[in-house]
């Protein structure tokens, strides 16, 4: 008897368990609504929650959702890859699965957009979902580039620019270069060879021109001549990148840099009251929300004030840099197979083409928008930033953005990106020859894309 | 005995042990440490975190505190229950039918046991990391993603749980004491649940604790299956904070976060290693 | 007693053990049948693939296409050796310490003769490391060991050093961090298991040897030691296939890199990096390569230790013959 009892009672532990977890799976797939076409749920894949709060502000929020549909935010962070296996699998079982669990809308970063626009996964947003070319119009190129595919069709849009800047310290300007003004900061950093020569002239008066190996790297890597990999399935190392290689291992050996990295301690630190560093490349979001932040002496949550006298508020200024750059981005993609097309293409018309959603964008979160018209506008009236000493950025910004080209994206920049800058880590550090690091970078690549060659 | 000798003694043990806690007590200082660093940068502001490591606390504990709980995307509360749910499960089905599995071993004969005990040991060293892509595959075939049953039950089966209860056994059950129990009468499955599983309440304790740790901090496979807020476990919370946008990123909160998350699981361990200790009080028959 | 009972301890006498064979069938059920519904799948695949040209170029699949053993050649072309070297040596110089250290810890936690106190907050604190989330407790050692951390402050402070060490641009100063970060995480559940270990050992030996005056260490080698035997075996081997299958601590301290020049990169992290591809061909391939050593080492371990076992029992036998002639 007793042996029952306890093979009962464990079955029943386990009835228990399946059963919660059934309980908690979310809604049952609701019937399929025949003749309806357009879905009862709306599922979205991203990995962190920025693109929620938009959606919930500018288009949930006005009523933007038809009656009866659910919207459903799948969110993966991508630690580990995460996000990009959960949504691979999601899209390879997209044929077979039911309509309400098809994703219809997943979000993609710049650096692996090309991943998914060059497939059949995605939708063209002009010929597909139906946005006209007019919508589109008054976007920034370099966005549109990086999610067009291999036909030349874009398939993808976003609500912000990110155009990159170089944020420099005011005081050290003066010290070094006699001037804190940007426009001839600008002058006197205009192409690398000049940006070089401040850098010796700055390490003489005992400051850093940069604080880590891989600051400049992005604006080297956005102005590359050809993409990373041929049509031969072969890795080009181009000009540029070598330029960076060799400037990055220049400035360590001389010291002209402090030898941290992106978003270490000493990185950050670097940015605030006891830093030497002439300089940091950032764009839009990194000035309003890491180097101010970095810079305050006590923190806003701290009861800290942002003024003149915390820290070195008000010390920092921008130009434009040896090259035009961008950095960040989040983009909104169509899966094929959706079945809520006049849905998906209303949020892309509201939420990255509609001049006035997206001038309130900018107003309400100080976010760059991706609307020409509405950041020129921006551009020209007299606004003025209190952290950057009273300088009008956003000028700068809708000066910069147009002349961002990223023709030259591949599917692989993101695995190409990651392991130049970890592999040559170990050649700035003095650890390997230069040889020897190219050589870790090439393995490194091959075996995340085996189909790549030398 | 005499005199001299024992202070002698005395003065040796009492030396002997002022050395072992001085060790203890170095240890213990490096073990600290880390929690140390957490707590104290639970306490700090994110711009404060980022410029580096500071002795003393900040002044942010309660803005990191009210931000991470205001956050409707971050159901912190219902993970940690979520999490406790899923890690109970895993330590209860993992020990008991580990330490089933290892009875059948120990105590029987049988044509296939040799075998049986060889592909155990052969299927514990298989790296998990191979099969996981697979194993989610499998779980979308029948149907199981965004549930925890693909985070609970495959735990019956886990060899290396089952290789320590063996090892257990073969120290501490006699086979003398099954024997005796099939004199009294008691059927095989009455004899593991109320003779053998309680000589095993050590070995349980332990391991118990371990795979309840282990399911705790498990971050790869419940990344992959579980999708829905409502059912995510504390370290995707963890990682989902640390994925932040630049408005929202914020490493006073990451601390804090990991701070409480760990609160519960020690409160576990603290119930569980009791229990190891009273494990031996209740003793049994010994050889 | 009735009837009934008598019947059945009748039926079982006259059987005698054979009888009992079918529990251990039926017990091994639970643990089979989940196995092979919820892991044989995935590992068959594992063997399987390994012998193919499989992996997905984006979203678009490559193969399978048979390719014999060319995966295997492959990965032995690639410098497999250096990894498996990494990998061995960061587990061994990790081991032997915690080992040492545990063992000595169990046994003082244990000892009759030191009668410890407080050892309750010890044990709960030896063991807390391991409740932080790899990833969070590598985050913390980041902190700690960066250029700028304290460490370097008290090192440089001390005038140990007249600069910062860079200990993640250091191959020893990487290695160390992998070998102390693991040693911090593991040696208080080493010692636990070890512990239970000793407290399942009957405590009437230990005092029956202390009355007979026998010095602490004797009795740790010739009572414990071999009691403990089973218990040792376990520790040693779980740890070898967890040192062989180190994964999250390097991976997270050199972010994904295995840096320096790749020498922290360990067996698991280069099977990550082809997982990066779902390269199924080389990861399958990698999988049987470290089943195959991982199974043979472990095989050589409890080989040699459990003769040690047997020739120790025959040993304990002899001593309390002795000491019941006494």
């Amino acid at each position: 008897m007793k042996v029952k009892k306890m093979l009962a009672l464990f079955l029943a532990l386990i009835m228990l368990v399946s059963m919660a977890a059934c309980g908690s799976s979310g809604e049952p797939a609701a019937p399929e609504n025949g003749g309806d076409a357009q879905g009862k749920v709306l599922n979205i894949y991203c990995w962190n929650e920025e693109f929620q709060s938009r959606f919930t502000d500018y288009f949930e929020k006005p009523g933007l959702i038809p009656e009866g549909v659910k919207v459903n935010f799948v969110i993966t962070p991508n630690e580990g890859n995460a996000y990009q296996n959960a949504l691979d699998e999601a899209l390879l079982k997209q044929d077979s699965a039911a309509a309400d669990d098809k994703i219809d809308i997943f979000l993609v970063e710049a650096d692996n957009a090309l991943k998914y626009v060059n497939t059949d996964y995605t939708l063209d947003v002009v010929n597909d979902i139906g946005l006209t070319d007019a919508d589109l119009a008054d976007q920034y190129q370099y966005t549109r580039d990086i999610v067009t595919d291999s036909n030349g069709k874009q398939k993808g849009t976003t609500w912000q620019a990110t155009p990159g800047l170089f944020a420099y310290r005011r005081s050290i300007a003066k010290d070094v270069l006699g001037t804190d003004d940007p426009t001839q900061v600008q002058a006197a950093l205009a192409d690398w060879d000049k940006f070089d020569k401040v850098a010796e002239q700055a390490a003489a008066k005992g400051y850093k021109m940069l604080s880590g190996y891989d600051d400049s790297f992005r604006t080297f890597n956005n102005n590359i001549s050809k993409p990373w990999v041929d049509s031969s399935n072969k890795i080009v190392i181009d000009p540029n990148v070598m330029r960076w290689i060799d400037q990055t291992k220049l400035y360590t050996d001389k010291g002209y840099n402090n030898k941290t990295s992106l978003w270490a301690p000493e990185w950050s630190a670097d940015q605030g009251p006891a830093g030497k560093v002439f300089g940091f490349f950032y764009s839009t979001w990194g000035i309003n929300f890491t180097l101010l932040g970095n810079s305050l002496a006590t923190p806003e949550s701290e009861g800290g004030k942002l003024e003149v006298g915390n820290g070195i508020y008000g010390d920092y200024a921008v130009c434009q840099g040896p090259q035009n750059y961008y950095w960040g981005g989040t983009w909104i993609c169509a899966a094929a197979g959706t079945d809520n097309v006049d849905l998906v293409r209303s949020i892309m018309y509201t939420l990255t083409c509609d001049p006035v959603t997206m001038k309130k964008i900018t107003e309400d979160t100080q976010d760059y928008t991706n609307n020409i018209t509405a950041m020129n506008e921006l551009a020209k009236s007299d606004f003025k930033s209190d952290f950057l000493g009273g300088q009008n950025h956003i000028a700068l910004f809708a000066e910069a953005a147009p002349k961002i080209n990223m023709k030259n994206i591949s599917p692989y920049d993101q695995a190409m990106t990651e392991q130049l800058r970890l592999a040559f880590k170990d050649y700035f550090d003095g650890k390997v020859t230069k040889e020897q690091a190219f050589d870790n970078f090439y393995r490194a690549v091959i075996e995340k894309h085996p189909e790549l060659t030398k | 005995m005499n005199k001299n000798l024992s202070n002698a003694a005395r003065l040796q043990l009492r030396l002997s042990r002022a050395v072992c806690y001085i060790i203890l007590t170095l240890i213990s200082v490096m073990c600290l440490i880390s929690f140390y660093v957490l707590i104290i940068n639970s306490t700090r502001s994110h711009p404060d975190i980022l410029r580096g490591f500071s002795f003393l606390p900040g002044k942010s504990f309660f803005y990191n505190l009210k931000s991470l709980m205001a956050n409707a995307n971050l159901p912190v509360v219902r993970a940690i229950f979520n999490s406790l749910f899923v890690s109970g499960c895993t330590a209860l089905v993992t020990t008991y039918f580990s330490a089933l599995t290892a009875f059948a071993i120990h105590a029987y004969n049988f044509r296939f046991k040799r075998a049986a005990f060889a592909f155990i040991l052969m299927i514990m060293m298989v790296p998990s990391q191979v099969t996981a892509l697979g194993f989610v595959r499998l779980m979308g075939t029948f149907n199981l993603i965004d549930t925890f049953i693909p985070l609970i039950v495959p735990s019956v089966a886990c060899p290396i749980v089952f290789f320590f209860m063996k090892q257990y056994m073969e120290a501490s059950l006699p086979i003398a004491i099954v024997e005796a129990a099939r004199m009294d009468g008691s059927s095989e499955f009455r004899t593991f649940n109320f003779i053998v599983l309680p000589i095993m309440k050590p070995a349980i304790a332990v391991q118990g604790i371990f795979s309840f740790v282990t399911a705790w901090n498990n971050y790869f496979v419940p990344s992959l299956i579980l999708k829905s807020t409502e059912n995510k476990t504390v370290p995707l919370l963890v990682a989902q904070l640390r994925n932040a946008d630049f408005l929202k990123f914020d490493m006073g909160q990451v601390y804090m976060l990991i701070t409480i998350a760990i609160v519960p699981i020690i409160i576990v361990y603290l119930l569980l290693s009791k229990y190891i200790i009273r494990g031996i009080a209740i003793g049994s028959v010994k050889e | 007693m009735n009837s009934v009972h008598d019947q059945v301890t009748a039926v079982r006498k006259k059987n005698g053990s054979i009888s009992y064979a079918k529990w251990g069938y039926i017990f091994l059920i639970p643990f089979f049948l989940v196995y092979v519904i919820f892991s044989f799948v995935p590992l068959i695949s594992v063997f399987y693939n390994s012998f193919f040209e499989n992996y997905m170029s984006g979203l678009k699949q490559v193969g399978p296409n048979f390719v014999g053993l060319e995966n295997y050649a492959t990965l032995f072309n690639n410098n497999l050796g250096k990894y498996f070297y990494n990998t061995l040596l960061i587990w061994v110089l990790g081991f032997i310490p915690q080992i040492t250290i545990s063992l000595l810890l169990a046994s003082w936690f244990t000892s009759l003769r030191l009668r410890l106190r407080v050892t309750g907050l010890y044990k709960t604190i030896i063991y807390l490391p391991n409740l932080i989330m790899a990833s969070a407790f590598a985050l913390l050692f980041f902190v700690l060991f960066s250029d700028a951390g304290p460490v370097n402050d008290v090192l440089m402070h001390l005038g140990i050093i007249d600069q910062p060490y860079r200990f993640l641009s250091e191959v020893a100063g990487t290695r160390g961090l992998v070998i102390a970060m693991n040693f911090l995480l593991w040696f208080g559940n080493t010692t636990i298991l070890l512990m239970a270990g000793i407290m399942g050992i009957d405590n009437s030996l230990i005092e029956a040897a202390e009355i007979d005056g026998a010095k602490s260490f004797q009795m740790f080698r010739l009572i414990t030691m071999p009691l403990l035997k089973p218990i040792l075996i376990y520790v040693m081997i779980t740890s070898m296939i967890g040192g062989l299958q180190l994964f999250d601590v390097p991976q997270i301290l050199t972010n994904g890199s295995g840096s320096p020049d790749r020498t922290s990169t360990t067996l698991i992290m280069l099977l990550n990096n082809h997982l990066y591809s779902k390269n199924y061909g080389l990861g399958g391939a990698l999988s049987v390569i470290l089943l195959i050593v991982s199974a043979v080492l472990s095989l050589l371990v409890y080989d040699s230790m459990t003769r040690e076992q047997r020739m120790a029992q025959r040993e304990k036998k002899r001593m309390k013959e002795g000491a019941g002639n006494e």
